[in-house]
């Protein structure tokens, strides 16, 4: 199955695929209008080391998720290889959060959790983080 | 082909029927529910009050759950276990072999023999959906609640019912709120949270006597309600184990493949007892997914695979209102405490040798699971990661190899 992956030696750590991303979930079709002057919610994020070192986590779509295993609502399942939530099942209470190992899920602009799931479910159709890299430094590959 | 028959039908159960159905799909599963519902997420019952989900949304596996995985289910109760025969006996005198037994039955609700208590009609547990759907229909915009215990559940059912009665009050023997998973500073912010809320606390107080629609503190206070809700506590269910020659503590005494101390019968979940690896010690850690691990793990060898179970830490993600809180591992008294108040929360971890053993984070819980999964992992770090880990949760602790295996590798 192809998954987003990271060349962390590539990453400049310019935060465009957290504009991209969540730009691309937002259901609007104008960038300036989904993300100017609002609170973002993206579903990759960089995280900027000290010494320099950049490098974007997103949901790694494990093979066998502390998320799906964990979740009260019975809201996170595994489809083909595609670890997804159930936005309308889930009440918030972010016990994905406090297992995921990546730090990859988080609560989104209602509450509920939100995280990667490749962009299949919105109208990109292959990752948008991927897609925006001006460095590769995210692929979208099967390995 | 096996028999086997799985008692009780919560998170637990799901997870040792989807544990044999990765290793076997012909053979029978039957599972016994004592409740008389498609599986539900326990832990949404006051989601449920709150209208924050619905009946359809509650189920915890979908309509087709049992057909798809070939599982009968039985409505009923276990009554009988008789392990050298190995058969069940059901309440309605249904006799069931089986080959391999697990044992998924929960826990059940704690109700210490209060003075009085008969004499009180609109009483209530908070437990099951059956006990969520009576309390809504006692529910009244002016009806003044007390409940007993303010742990999670009797403060999750405050949460829950707030918006929809007159008066809430709260009270515990312990002097604060939450004491299982949080210390006093913590809790305060918590109840701080809930008392803005409208919720009142009599904490270092409890009830010694009912009447008919009065407590009697210990404090000599008296407290008037129209509902009384009691949530002190809740105990491993163990009743059929301790039929068998089962070791029993608190919960059924299990090893780290989920097995009992009596052939072919496995335990999992809210009544089971089993490795705690903060401690190093067997405990009943009565969270979700754990139950679902256990579950699953006592599932995968009862159907003849192998798989092992020995990192089980306890951990919580509870919110109140819009406030969360996120807590995991044990917390040693010889070790370095380093806390931080962030943005009206608190970030507090426990250091030890190199490692961190538990955290407590209130507000911002992002990224948590980051330093749940160091606890779980017990992973040794020097001062300098250490200090990085002391602002953040972050993957930039770990070495440039070890990230590129995380981030660029299937996981
Ligand atoms: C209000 C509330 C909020 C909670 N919130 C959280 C939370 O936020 N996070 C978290 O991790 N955990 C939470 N929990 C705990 C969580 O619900 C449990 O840990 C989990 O449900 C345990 O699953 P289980 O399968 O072991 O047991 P249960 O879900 O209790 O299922 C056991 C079932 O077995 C049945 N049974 C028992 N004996 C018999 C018998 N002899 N014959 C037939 N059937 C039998 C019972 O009727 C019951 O239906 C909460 C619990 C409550 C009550």
């Amino acid at each position: 199955m192809k998954r987003v992956y990271v060349n962390e030696q590539w990453c400049l750590g310019c935060h465009l695929c957290e504009y991209n991303c969540a730009f691309a979930n937002s259901g609007i079709d104008d960038m300036v209008k989904a993300l100017k002057g609002k609170d973002i919610f993206p579903r990759v994020h960089i995280e900027d080391g000290e010494d320099g070192i950049h490098f974007a986590v997103s949901c790694r779509h494990c093979k066998d998720p502390m998320c799906v295993k964990s979740c009260i609502a019975g809201a996170i399942s595994i489809e083909d290889g595609v670890v997804k939530i159930d936005r309308d099942k889930c009440v918030g209470c972010l016990t994905c959060v406090l297992v995921c190992p990546y730090g990859a899920v988080a609560p989104g602009p209602n509450g509920a959790a939100q995280k990667c799931e490749l962009c299949l479910q919105n109208s990109c159709g292959a990752p948008a983080c991927v897609t925006g890299c001006p460095n590769n430094a995210i692929v979208y590959e099967e390995r | 082909m096996s028999e086997y028959v799985i008692i009780g039908n919560g998170t637990a159960a799901v997870g040792c029927i989807e544990g044999i159905r990765s290793a076997d799909s012909e053979s029978s599963i039957t599972v016994i529910s004592a409740e008389e519902h498609h599986v539900y997420s326990r832990p949404l019952i006051s989601y449920y009050l709150e209208g924050k989900t619905d009946l359809e949304k509650m189920k915890y596996r979908p309509e087709d759950f049992y057909t798809k995985n070939n599982v009968k289910l039985i409505y009923g109760k276990a009554v009988k276990c008789d392990s050298k025969k190995q058969f069940i006996t059901l309440a309605d005198k249904q006799k069931l072999h089986y080959d391999k037994l697990c044992l998924c039955t929960g826990s059940s609700p704690f109700v210490p023999p209060f003075e009085g208590l008969d004499k009180v009609k609109n009483k209530f547990s908070f437990m099951t959906l059956d006990d969520a759907l009576a309390l809504e229909k006692a529910l009244d915009k002016k009806a003044k609640v007390l409940i007993v215990g303010a742990g999670l559940i009797g403060l999750k059912c405050a949460e829950g019912i707030a918006e929809r009665v007159g008066s809430i009050t709260v009270c515990d023997l312990a002097d604060r709120v939450l004491s299982s998973i949080l210390d006093s500073k913590c809790a305060a912010v918590m109840q701080k949270r809930l008392e803005e809320h409208g919720i009142s606390f009599l904490l270092g107080d409890t009830a010694v006597r009912f009447e008919k629609d009065k407590a009697v503190m210990k404090s000599g206070k008296e407290v008037r309600f129209d509902i009384l809700v009691l949530a002190v506590g809740v105990r491993a269910e163990t009743e059929l184990a301790r039929q068998t020659d089962c070791e029993v503590n608190r919960g059924i005494v299990i090893d780290t493949s989920m097995k009992t101390s009596t052939d072919s019968i496995y335990a999992a979940g809210d009544c089971a007892e089993g490795y705690d690896s903060s401690i190093g010690a067997n405990r009943v850690l009565a969270i979700l997914p754990n139950a679902y691990m256990q579950g699953r793990c006592a599932g995968i060898n009862m159907a003849g695979g192998s798989s092992v179970f020995d990192d089980a830490v306890p951990m919580n993600s509870i919110g109140f209102f819009g406030l969360h809180c996120a807590t995991a591992g044990s917390y040693p008294e010889d070790g370095e405490v380093c806390e931080e108040q962030v943005c009206g929360g608190i970030r507090r971890l426990y250091i030890k040798d190199g490692r961190l053993y538990g955290y407590m984070l209130i507000g911002d819980v992002n990224r948590a699971g980051i330093y749940t999964s160091l606890v779980r992992e017990q992973t040794v770090f020097n001062e300098e990661d250490i200090d990085k880990l002391k602002k953040f949760p972050t993957l930039a602790i770990f070495s440039y190899e070890s990230r590129r295996k995380k981030l660029g590798g299937v996981v």
